[in-house]
C-alpha cells in the first residue's frame, strides 16, 4: 500500500536532485515531445501514447526531454499525432502513433537523433 | 470514444482551456439503481447563455483548426444512448458544471475504462490546477485532492519520476479498494 508518509520520503529524496534538473529546464538543449490531445487525438488513442512516452523517458532516465500535450494539430485523420522539437533541428511530426512504436522513436530519434521516417507525416508523400 | 474515461479526459480539457484553477471530477456509481454519474465542475470563465445553447451542437466549436466540435455532443450521445442524460450549467465568470448520467444496465452503456490513467494524466499535465477527484461506488468513496499532495511535496513536481510512479500506484490501489478488490 502506498502511503502519504512514503510520498514525504520521496519528496526529500527528490529535492536533493532538483537543483541539477532546474538548470536543464528551459535551456536550449531540451527536446520536446508534444502529443495532440484534443477530442480527435483522444478518440484515436493519444492517452496511452502520451503516457507511454512519459514512461519510456522515465525508464531510460533521459534528462533534457519533456513530454507535454497540445490541442488539435489540424490533421485529425492522422491522429494520434506526436511532434518532436529537438534543439537545432526541424520539427518532426509522427502520425498514427501507437504505444508499440514509442520505444523505437525514443531510441532512434530522441536518443540517437535519427527520426523514424516511416512513422512520420513525410512518409505520406512517398 | 471507446471508454467513458476518455470522454472525461476530453471534457476536462475544456475546463483547462477555460482557465480554471480548480476542477472537481466526480465519478459516482450506484449499483442498486444501476446508475453512473460523472460530474465535472470548474471555476473557469464560464459560458454565456448563447454559447451554452450552441455547445451541444457538433457544428459549434471554439477551435480554429476545423469547423466541428465533437467533445460535448459525443459525451451527450454516450449518456443518452443508455437512457440517461447530460446537463450543462454555466455562468460567465463563475464556472461550468457538466453532469452526465448513465444507466449501467443498458446494452449501450460504454464502460468507464481506465479512469485512473485519465486522472493521472490530468493532474500531471496540469499541475498548476487543483483537482479534486471523487470516485464513489455506493457507500465507498476515495477522494484525491491534489492541493493536499502539493502541500506534502512542497514544490517537488508530480512529474518527478518517483512521484509520478507513487501517484499512479496510489490512485490504482485506492480505486481498487473502492471497487472491492483485494490489494
Amino acid at each position: 500500500m502506498k502511503t502519504l508518509e512514503e510520498l514525504l520520503a520521496i519528496k526529500a529524496k527528490a529535492q536533493a536532485n532538483i537543483t541539477t534538473r532546474e538548470s536543464a529546464d528551459g535551456s536550449a538543449d531540451v527536446t520536446r515531445i508534444v502529443v495532440g490531445m484534443a477530442t480527435c487525438g483522444i478518440a484515436a488513442g493519444a492517452r496511452p501514447v502520451l503516457n507511454g512516452f512519459v514512461d519510456e523517458v522515465a525508464k531510460r532516465n533521459l534528462k533534457n526531454v519533456t513530454v507535454s500535450q497540445t490541442g488539435c494539430i489540424g490533421m485529425c485523420q492522422y491522429e494520434p499525432i506526436v511532434e518532436v522539437f529537438a534543439p537545432g533541428k526541424e520539427k518532426v511530426t509522427y502520425i498514427k502513433m501507437t504505444p508499440d512504436k514509442i520505444a523505437r522513436v525514443v531510441a532512434d530519434h530522441i536518443v540517437n537523433g535519427n527520426p523514424v521516417t516511416e512513422y512520420t507525416v513525410a512518409s505520406l508523400t512517398e | 470514444m471507446r471508454e467513458l474515461s476518455l470522454n472525461v479526459l476530453d471534457i476536462t480539457e475544456n475546463s483547462v482551456s477555460a482557465g480554471a484553477s480548480l476542477i472537481e471530477i466526480d465519478v459516482l456509481e450506484d449499483t442498486k439503481s444501476k446508475t453512473l454519474s460523472i460530474i465535472i465542475r470548474d471555476n473557469g470563465r464560464g459560458m454565456s447563455e448563447e454559447t451554452l445553447k450552441s455547445v451541444k451542437d457538433p457544428f459549434y466549436t471554439t477551435r480554429t483548426t476545423r469547423k466541428v466540435g465533437m467533445g460535448i455532443p459525443l459525451f451527450k450521445m454516450a449518456a443518452e444512448m443508455t437512457g440517461g442524460s447530460l446537463e450543462l450549467q454555466s455562468e460567465l465568470g463563475v464556472g461550468t458544471v457538466i453532469s452526465a448520467h448513465f444507466r449501467t444496465d443498458s446494452i449501450d452503456f460504454t464502460p468507464l475504462g481506465d479512469i485512473d490513467a485519465t486522472i493521472l494524466m490530468l493532474i500531471t499535465m496540469h499541475e498548476e490546477i487543483d483537482f479534486v477527484y471523487r470516485f464513489k461506488i455506493d457507500e465507498n468513496e476515495f477522494v484525491l485532492k491534489t492541493a493536499d499532495l502539493k502541500a506534502i511535496l512542497g514544490g517537488v513536481s508530480f512529474n518527478e519520476t518517483e512521484v509520478r510512479a507513487w501517484l499512479k500506484d496510489y490512485i490504482s490501489e485506492q480505486t481498487q479498494i473502492i471497487r472491492g478488490g483485494v490489494t
